[in-house]
């Protein structure tokens, strides 16, 4: 038998893996396409330097313990007349090496502790921002603003299912970002409206999971201007890969433009409900905007044919609920279907977008009721409470 | 007395009932009804041989799926399916079954006994193991599918937000646990027991050492996930709230349950392989362990620690500072006695006289390859940074490295090493060799560029991915891919011995093997032991 030869490969391959592991370290040092961010704040480069400072004495440990094993491989075979020893145990060499990995642990043990003391540390915040995961969006309210809104994928459909060539930020973009300012403490509350989601910002080194029914708390403190991408890091379900987050960091002076300028918007927004809830609106009209909410909001689930996922997520096409009382129907649309992942959008949607897709849904697919929803309607349901 | 128990089970086998002869019944029924140590370890092993391919063609779904950005295969509900009834394929149909089947086979063979000390039990602990699959993997074909919920099942997604698949899910796991809890048992109960005169606790090979640990974690920890699952159980269907913040509940305590479970159970998949490679690398550098006792004493800390550690898998669920220092440090002190392990090994290799037979180039690369597991989970250990690895593939590389080059390479090597005492032929070499080689590139194919697409960013669990991550993504599927077919090999070389073709071998096979269970003949004959035999 060519153990010789086995042998000689065995040493080739592993060189070669090892040189992969080596070479990791310079392809690392170049691009952030193989390695972990440094990011943007000073936490983020803490984290950075904890990461590549293991991974160094990893990669020295690996080194030197993998270089006896291979010199004994090379050296201490049988074709190569090499006769074994009988030693064995010594009570020395197993102190020793029991005593030197505890000493570089140690000496790891205490810069980590050091940062992670400093990145649970939210107290004395600038500014403080309600995070909330729901399946799949997350919702951000501003604590010293009368500011919040849902943040939701914005790559179209057509890209997922391959239709259309995939954009830059495929994925990675959302219709409204989290827009913060540069230079002030942020403390983010997190928490979830159903299931566990995790709120990932690489750049920011933050990851906490969203928990319902409790809240959690971390912060950061962004120096530099710029978009920051993250997404949800904790499987929540169908749509976990498709729920990201941006944060728009801006200059003090630009933020606080912006902020001033979200209060009016949603200020106007809410006023055009009400005048919306005096106004009736044709079949066309509502269907229009029923079909384009119905596709953003509930086809995820309920899916563009109406059809649901059978055993998991019930039709809505020919459906008992959709198609006889209408107070009923809105009343589950408005408010949600508790233990289940039917959600209250109330919250998410307005009274008009509401009426429309309460009237799309019992009008599309061949229910055909003949049925108008107006936002008056939707609104008596609302105010009669949950 | 237990091989009489074995032949009173066969109403027809009265008179021969003093006898020893291999006397058994014919067909399947010598299958259903055996309560031989050897039958059943190779009914646990064919079982586990089985399920690593049902677990790898759900594995193969899912890196198909992600070969490239883009929804093509599947959809979401699905992927999330084939994820986490992968995971619990291979973990708890896959590896866990290989090593009672190993047990089985071995720990009598190795420690003089003439079977296991409860048989019928034995005989039922594996014969549960095939209905429990069945139920679990039903539930792919039924209306709204299997679980989809990872296989951490973490409530609420596993309790309100799941679909009527997990009563399905839940009694399955609860007869698995049903097995492996009578498996332990037996695996105690005959080391205590059934050594023969002179088998002293020391003198015990490390095998025998490691899986009497691992019993004892199983004991310990099996009926915590039976509680946990049930829990999950009435929290769907009774109306409780365990889980449930509005009735008082709490889903995070859901997760310290569970890894109080998990965290051992990650050893439960690893002590029995660090015991095979204890036992190949000594007989093949023709030299004994170095350390013998320091390695009972780190696989015995190993253990212990693994009780006081769950919490280092839930770093960004929220906990207080003081909680998430103590995880860091125990933590972190695991990396001593597994780096005790590792060393013991590369001076047992120091100065032998070595060869290279498939079952050492294995344990070879279970020590390298494990290894590197180790230092990324040193890495995972530092909370600050684990902040950024936790839940994206920096984490499914490092279990995969501990998982597959470490339990299942480990499995193998153990295969490879015992199977001319099993079927009485050599494996073919060259085969071996070729399983070998192909096995350990592609394996690294297939997971090593896991830890870049990680740091990268790429969380796991998703079935579609931004666009920076596509070229890893094509080449890790097609490592997994060339994994996959790779083991094909393996069968084949296994169905070689099975049907005896090969060169006979000899009662020794190895030229350095040393212990009781290389002195009886090739193949083991149906009854060994009886007369137990005197240690020195």
């Amino acid at each position: 038998m060519k153990h010789y030869l086995f042998g000689l490969k065995c040493v080739t391959s592993y060189s070669v893996l090892f040189w992969l592991l080596l070479n990791s370290i310079t392809l690392q040092a170049q691009t952030e396409k193989y390695n972990m961010t440094r990011g943007a704040t000073d936490i983020s480069h803490q984290v950075y330097d904890l990461h590549m400072a293991i991974f160094y004495i990893c990669c020295v440990i690996g080194a030197i313990v993998f270089a006896l094993m291979f010199w004994s491989i090379v050296y201490h075979r049988k074709s190569k007349g090499a006769k074994a020893e009988q030693f064995h145990g010594s009570l020395k060499i197993e102190l020793l090496w029991t005593a030197i990995p505890v000493l570089i642990l140690i000496v790891m043990a205490i810069p980590a502790s050091r940062t992670l003391i400093a990145m649970e540390d939210t107290s004395k915040a600038d500014l403080t921002v309600l995070v909330t995961g729901s399946q799949w969006k997350w919702h951000y309210k501003y604590m010293e603003y009368p500011i919040e809104f849902y943040s939701m994928l914005a790559t179209p459909r057509e890209q997922i299912d391959n239709l259309a060539e995939k954009a830059e930020f495929y994925l990675r973009d959302v219709d409204k970002p989290l827009v913060l300012p540069t230079g002030k403490k942020i403390r983010f509350l997190v928490t979830s409206d159903d299931v566990i989601h995790a709120w990932w910002v690489p750049a920011f080194a933050i990851k906490k999971d969203a928990n319902p029914g409790f809240i959690n708390e971390t912060w950061t403190k962004v120096d530099k201007p710029g978009v920051y991408r993250g997404q949800c890091a904790e499987l929540c379900g169908k749509d976990h890969g498709f729920m990201p987050i941006v944060v728009d960091v801006k200059n003090p002076e630009e933020f606080d433009l912006w902020a001033a300028e979200q209060v009016e918007l949603q200020a106007q927004a809410k006023a055009e409900a009400e005048k919306a809830a005096q106004q009736t609106q044709s079949m066309e009209e509502l269907m229009l905007l029923g079909q384009k909410t119905y596709e953003s909001h509930c086809a995820m689930c309920h899916q563009i044919s109406g059809e649901g996922l059978p055993g998991a997520i019930p039709a809505l096409k020919g459906s008992v609920m959709v198609t006889q009382d209408i107070p009923a129907h809105i009343h589950i649309v408005a408010y949600g279907k508790p233990a289940t992942a039917m959600q209250a959008f109330a919250k998410q949607l307005t009274t008009s977008e509401l009426a429309a897709v309460i009237t799309y849904e019992r009008n599309a697919w061949g229910n055909n009721t003949g049925d108008l929803v107006q936002v008056a309607d939707v609104v008596a349901v609302i105010e009669a409470g949950e | 007395m237990s091989t009489d128990n074995s032949n009173t089970l066969d109403v027809n086998a009265d008179q021969q009932h003093v006898d020893h002869h291999d006397h058994k019944p014919t067909g399947i029924t010598r299958w259903l009804y055996t309560t031989n140590h050897k039958d059943i370890g190779t009914l646990y092993l064919l079982f586990s041989l089985t399920m690593l391919f049902i677990g790898g063609s759900l594995a193969m779904v899912i890196r198909a799926e992600l070969f490239q950005p883009g929804l093509q295969f599947v959809d979401p509900h699905f992927f999330n399916q084939m994820t986490t009834v992968h995971g619990l394929v291979m973990v708890f149909g896959a590896i866990m079954p290989a090593f009672v089947g190993l047990a089985n086979w071995m720990v009598p063979l190795m420690i003089g006994a003439p079977d296991m000390a409860l048989p019928r039990m034995n005989n039922w602990s594996f014969w549960i193991l095939p209905f429990s699959f069945f139920i679990l993997l039903s539930t792919l074909f039924m209306e709204g599918g299997g679980p989809a919920a990872g296989w951490t099942f973490y409530a609420p997604l596993s309790t309100t937000y799941s679909n009527d698949s997990t009563a399905f899910f839940v009694f399955s796991v609860h007869l698995l646990g049903i097995s492996s809890i009578m498996g332990a048992m037996n695996v105690i109960v005959t080391i205590f027991n059934l050594r023969a005169p002179g088998m002293t606790w020391m003198k015990m090979p490390l095998f025998v050492w490691t899986w009497l640990i691992t019993a004892f974690l199983l004991i310990a920890v099996m009926p915590v996930l039976a509680g946990t699952v049930t829990m999950v159980l009435t929290d769907k269907y009774f109306g409780t709230s365990f889980f449930d913040a509005a009735g008082g509940g709490d889903p995070v305590m859901f997760q310290h349950i569970f890894w109080f479970f998990g965290h051992p159970e990650v050893y439960i998949m690893i002590l029995p392989a660090f015991g095979i490679v204890s036992s190949i690398i000594p007989t093949f550098a023709r030299k004994p362990l170095f350390g013998y006792e320091s390695m009972v004493v780190a696989t015995a800390s190993i253990a212990f620690l693994s009780f006081i550690v769950w919490a280092h898998h839930m770093f960004t669920t929220g906990m207080p500072v003081a909680a998430e220092l103590f995880f860091m440090y125990t933590t972190m002190l695991i990396a001593v006695p597994t780096g005790v392990k590792v060393f013991n090994w590369v001076a047992t290799m120091w100065r032998g006289s070595m060869t290279f037979e498939t079952p050492m180039m294995f344990a070879v690369a279970f020590i390298v390859l494990f290894t590197i597991g180790g230092l990324s989970g040193l890495m995972l250990a530092i909370i600050p940074a684990d902040f950024q690895y936790q839940d994206t593939y920096f984490v499914v590389a490092h279990f995969h490295y501990v998982l597959v080059t470490g339990a299942l390479f480990g499995i193998i090597s153990g295969v490879y090493f015992w199977i001319p005492k099993w079927t009485g032929v050599m494996y073919s070499e060259r085969l071996g060799q070729w399983h070998f080689w192909c096995s350990l590139i592609s394996v690294n194919m297939l997971f090593f560029p896991m830890h870049f697409v990680g740091l990268a960013g790429m969380p796991r669990r998703i079935p579609d991915y931004a666009l920076q991550f596509a070229d890893m993504n094509a080449f890790i599927s097609i490592g997994a891919a060339l994994f996959g077919l790779s083991q094909l090999i393996f069968v084949w070389c296994v169905v070689r011995c099975m049907r005896k073709k090969g060169e006979k071998a000899s009662a020794e096979v190895w030229e350095g093997a040393q212990g009781l269970e290389w002195q009886i003949p090739s193949p083991a004959p149906y009854h060994t032991f009886q007369t137990p035999p005197k240690v020195k």
